[in-house]
């Protein structure tokens, strides 16, 4: 099929589903694309490989991201400049909107589906919202210091037990902020986790919480079974010896880096892959890549590891196979890839490339391209499976 | 840091001669240079350049600053900080040109 059959296809798509709302379809095989310079994003739909719709109005989403709840009948979207909304994906259209702060990252969402909780950098801090109304329950502003300073917020993700975990960036600190009564948050803060935590994830399990560190070489740990051994450093001193690159965009640490036995994790200033081994928490080894990783996602099955790269290097995308820790294929589905989403089982991955103005379906067992879809700046692609994972 | 900074300054203005403010690009490298702000300053800086990790770079935040020292934090970035050097995507007087246009409010059709 022709590159222009195949947009008239999908514009054609657009223009009939746009009013095919709430038909007998489950939620299961749909799945959002930003558009972030926009402001707005498309439902998709996995099994058709086609865009069903668009909604605008949500404000810049230059950095957004998206959980689900836990019907995964609607996204909650979270934009830049602090913007909330809430979409109902079945029927393609936004149901809630507040703007919460003056500049956000991201959020999560409690494991009952009740609380939604926002990483705010301006102001530092993080609410916490009613998910169904996204009535403003508290707030815990990330004060730290003598001065009254407040910290920017960054990996945030819920946790087992009521919790969310979440750090602050110029405090070198991880809070636990229980929420049982979720007008009445109650913070433990761990201090000295090392310098400049960027972004965390937590493990598929919601066992350990892991930040990356922007001003050392390291990652911070913390046992969630286990809060009172505090976090503790792995992998310190990765990039010992090398020269330290500079970094042009921050890796993402959210997403599923966990295959097997390993943690696969992208290294600051080195263009290289750290393998941990997740039992030990030692390096096992680092495997070269051709630019400065942003997203390690691995496949769901666990035998491919998939990484993406900052500017400059950033229209490339490398496999990296488990078994053999080496890298097996490089691909360039187009300009400036910013993410990528597989589907639930891993048969495929979406690519989005920001400058392509397209997003691309490739088969993950033979690397061959299945779709393409035309999107405007695509930035993050969020699937419907994420309503059931712990810390997505 | 800051003495660090001042010392880079120095440096700059007795190895080069002070960065000439402004020279036309031309129209299509400035194209190629207000979508590098927006997209790849903007992963820091935000699209909108109103801050995230980095600080906003707007008119009414730039404006008290001093236009070379501007310069040569995009050339040089700064150490110690999550700035990086962009020396070898822009030239000086790129870079000078990126600081004209901060301070003055960036403007382009893509927005
Ligand atoms: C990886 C993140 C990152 C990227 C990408 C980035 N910056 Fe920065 N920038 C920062 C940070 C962090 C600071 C603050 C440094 C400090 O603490 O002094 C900064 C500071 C600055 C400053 C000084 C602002 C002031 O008020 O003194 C300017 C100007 C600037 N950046 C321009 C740019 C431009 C232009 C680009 C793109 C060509 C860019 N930056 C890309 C992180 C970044």
């Amino acid at each position: 099929m022709g590159r222009t059959e195949r947009t008239l296809i999908a514009s054609a798509a657009l223009v009939l589903c746009g009013c095919a709302s709430l038909g007998a379809q489950g939620t299961d095989d749909l799945g959002v694309v930003i558009e972030r310079a926009t402001g707005s994003v498309q439902v998709v739909d996995q099994a058709k490989r086609a865009s069903l719709a668009r909604i605008e109005g949500l404000g810049d989403l230059s950095h957004a991201a998206i959980v689900y709840s836990r019907d995964a009948r609607y996204a909650y979207v979270f934009g830049r400049d602090g913007g909330l909304s809430k979409i109902d994906i079945a029927a393609r259209k936004t149901v809630a909107r507040t703007v919460q702060a003056g500049n956000s990252i991201g959020g999560a969402i409690s494991k009952d589906g009740r609380l939604v909780a926002v990483a705010n950098y301006e102001p530092g801090g993080v609410k916490i919202f009613d998910a169904a109304t996204l009535e403003l329950l508290s707030e815990i502003p990330s004060t730290y210091g003598t001065a009254g300073k407040r910290a920017k917020v960054v990996g945030i993700a819920d946790a087992p037990g009521g919790k969310f975990v979440f750090s602050l960036f110029e405090a070198d600190e991880i809070w636990v902020a229980d929420v049982a009564d979720p007008r009445h948050p109650v913070v433990r803060k761990f201090g000295n986790v090392g310098r400049e935590p960027y972004d965390a994830l937590i493990t598929p399990d919601g066992r350990y919480y892991i930040a990356g560190l922007f001003g050392e070489d390291g990652l911070a740990l913390l046992d969630m079974q286990n809060l009172d051994a505090g976090p503790r450093r792995i992998l310190e001193g990765y990039g010992r010896g090398g020269e330290r690159l500079p970094v042009y965009k921050m890796p993402h640490l959210r997403g599923w880096a966990i295959a097997g036995d390993y943690a696969f994790l992208p290294a600051i200033g080195k263009h290289a892959v750290l393998v941990v081994n997740r039992h030990s928490w030692k390096e096992v080894a680092e495997i070269p890549v051709q630019g400065q990783p942003v997203f390690v996602m691995a496949r769901p099955d666990g035998r491919q590891v998939w990484v993406n790269f900052a500017y400059p290097r950033n229209s490339v995308v490398q496999v990296i196979d488990v078994a053999a820790l080496k890298l097996v294929e490089s691909l360039e589905p187009g300009k400036t890839v910013l993410h990528m989403e597989f589907t639930a089982r891993g048969d495929e991955v979406w690519i989005s490339a920001r400058d392509s103005n397209r997003v691309v379906v490739y088969d993950t067992s033979d690397f061959r391209k299945l779709a393409e879809l035309p999107a405007q700046s695509p930035s993050g692609i969020f699937f419907t499976w994420r309503a059931r994972r712990i810390g997505l | 840091m800051q003495a660090a900074e001042a010392l880079l300054v120095l440096v700059a203005f007795a190895l080069a001669a002070p960065v000439t403010a402004g020279a036309d690009p031309g129209a299509e490298r400035e194209r190629e240079l207000v979508a590098l702000v927006r997209q790849d300053c903007g992963s820091c800086h935000g699209m909108t350049l109103k801050g995230g990790l980095g600080p906003a770079l707007t008119p009414e935040a730039l404006r008290d600053k001093p236009a070379d020292s501007l310069t040569l934090t995009i050339l040089n970035g700064r150490p110690g900080t999550a700035m990086p050097p962009w020396r070898p995507f822009v030239s000086e007087a790129e870079a000078a040109w990126i600081v004209e246009q901060l301070q003055r409010g960036l403007r382009d059709g893509a927005h």
